[in-house]
């Protein structure tokens, strides 16, 4: 199993997951030690999404152990991984329609042990305070990845599984974004990151998960990651 | 014409009432409710039996009624809905329709298939002078009191920290579930409520319809595609629709009486066309 410098708070063991007959993760393992922040890199399809909805509870099939905090999360459903401390960040965003900016933030229950206030929330992303009242898809796309994280934190999540928070945004927004993960690791708080944007990984993450074909294929740290840089981008058909 | 708008507009509270069961009980369950109109017959026939056999009133029944049918419809997700739930979405469809008939036709072989009266509240008898024309006392009431109903659920899903969570479980309720919140304990609940408005429509409706074992079936069809024009899930949708619907179909009446039973679903088709989402609709939900 891939080594971690740090206690372990999240540990995969053999995950497999199947979409009907297609097997999409094979025999996955991986740890993410408490306070890290890691990310999954691989082609589209190589079961990225796959392994953070399974870490959620919301996949499906699939057999092997995931234990978050020393505790067996495999037989909890979604709502109770969520209460235990997992904050999820769809690749859509999740962003609710049919509630404002505020009640997006407001909907989870509080859960960890230093949830942010609505205030801090606010002092942090201006905009959403400007916001709050406007039903929670009038937000532009960088806007709506800013209050999918926001919901996260005033939740409290100990570990953010986010699925790939910078698609498609612009280099400003992407920044931004950087710079809230640095200032959530800062707090202690864990993230589990997919991510395309190798540039960007390297920048923010300590170590890093090369997926191909529903397996890990590579562990890499910072300095494996911007050495072959290149060789990953053609590899990821970037 | 105005009285004929106004006929539309108490045939819409009907069709509200119901499409807004249907709208929350789709939204949260993923579970299209074929034997909604078959729960809005049980309302009319309950009103019925309770006053021809017990003598109870109309007052009574219009609280008894829906209350029995809404503590019905929540066993009825306890103990078949949810075991369902998991499969293909076809068993619930094929679950619910068969309900459908069976009730029908439970009723049918009790009371046969003939219509049953039932009189007209003595409260409401009379008529009421709206200025322009006067109109039947008891209608104005039916308007009235789903009004209200529409309006006080409408308050209490956009005011409320439950409205809050019922609102976000209807529109993404595998998201709602992955930010903490557990839906399947809102599910029970909000499946007994709609069919607790069912169940209040048809009491409505006994003063005013025929109650036969049939008038659900007949109603439902057009109560799908008033759900369908307001968009699958949409609950200000299904309700906005529900009153546009009663009040399109009333004037198609008066002015191409020829067009009068597919003039809502030429309205669907021209409504899809445009938005397929229909008109409240999120455009798609990927997933």
């Amino acid at each position: 199993m891939p080594r971690t410098d740090t206690t372990p708070i999240l540990t995969v063991g053999g995950l497999s997951a199947w979409y009907g007959e297609a097997q999409v993760l094979r025999d996955v393992s991986l740890q993410v030690g408490e306070g890290e922040i890691v990310t999954l890199v691989g082609r589209n399809g190589a079961g990225k999404t796959t392994l953070l909805r399974c870490l959620m509870g919301l996949q499906g099939r699939y057999s092997g152990s995931i234990s978050f905090l020393g505790a067996d999360l495999t037989r909890l459903p979604a709502h109770r991984r969520a209460r235990q401390g997992l904050g999820y960040v769809p690749d859509d965003r999740g962003v609710y329609s049919t509630l404002t900016v505020e009640e997006n933030l407001t909907l989870p229950p509080r859960v960890g042990p230093e949830p942010w206030s609505l205030a801090r929330v606010y002092e942090t992303f201006p905009r959403l305070a400007e916001r709050r009242a406007f039903p929670g898809t009038k937000l532009s796309g960088g806007e709506q990845q800013m209050l999918a994280l926001a919901r996260v934190l005033r939740m409290g999540a100990r570990v953010l599984l986010c699925d790939e928070p910078t698609e498609g945004l612009s280099p400003l927004i992407v920044q931004q974004i950087g710079e809230i993960l640095r200032e959530v690791k800062r707090q202690g708080t864990t993230v589990l990151l997919i991510e395309q944007n190798v540039h960007f990984a390297a920048t923010v993450a300590d170590r890093h998960y090369l997926l191909a074909e529903g397996r890990v294929v590579e562990s890499l740290d910072n300095d494996e990651m911007r050495a072959r840089e290149h060789e990953l981008l053609d590899y990821l058909g970037i | 014409m105005l009285q004929q708008a106004f006929n539309g507009l108490v045939g819409g509270a009907f069709y509200a009432l119901l499409a807004l069961g249907l709208a929350v009980i789709f939204g949260m369950l993923g579970v299209v409710n074929f034997a909604h109109g078959a729960f809005y017959m049980l309302g009319a026939f309950g009103s019925y039996v309770l006053l021809d056999s017990f003598g109870v009133n109309f007052w009574v029944a219009l609280v008894v009624v829906p209350v029995v049918l809404g503590v019905a419809g929540t066993l009825l997700e306890r103990l078949f809905i949810r075991r369902l739930s998991p499969l293909d979405p076809l068993y619930n469809f094929l679950f619910t329709f068969g309900l459908a008939l069976v009730l029908q036709d439970l009723v049918k072989r009790e009371y046969g298939v003939q219509s049953q009266p039932y009189p007209r509240p003595e409260l409401l008898s009379g008529t009421v002078d709206l200025g322009l024309f006067t109109y039947p006392a008891y209608q104005v009431f039916v308007l009235a009191l789903s009004l209200v109903v529409c309006v006080v659920v409408w308050l209490v899903l956009t005011r409320t920290r439950v409205g809050m969570i019922v609102r976000a479980a209807t529109e993404r309720p595998e998201l709602t579930r992955s930010l903490g919140i557990d839906v399947g304990r809102w599910v029970t609940p909000v499946f007994g409520f709609g069919i607790a408005l069912a169940g209040l429509a048809g009491v409505l409706a006994a003063p005013m319809r025929a109650v036969n074992p049939l008038m659900g079936a007949d109603l439902i069809i057009t109560v799908f595609a008033v759900v369908v024009i307001g968009g699958l899930g949409s609950i200000f949708g299904s309700v906005a629709a529900g009153f546009a619907i009663g009040l399109v179909s009333a004037l198609g009446n008066l002015y191409v009486p020829a067009l009068s039973q597919t003039l809502v679903f030429i309205l669907m088709a021209v409504v899809l066309l445009w938005r397929p989402a229909g008109l409240f609709g999120r455009e798609e939900s990927p997933s």
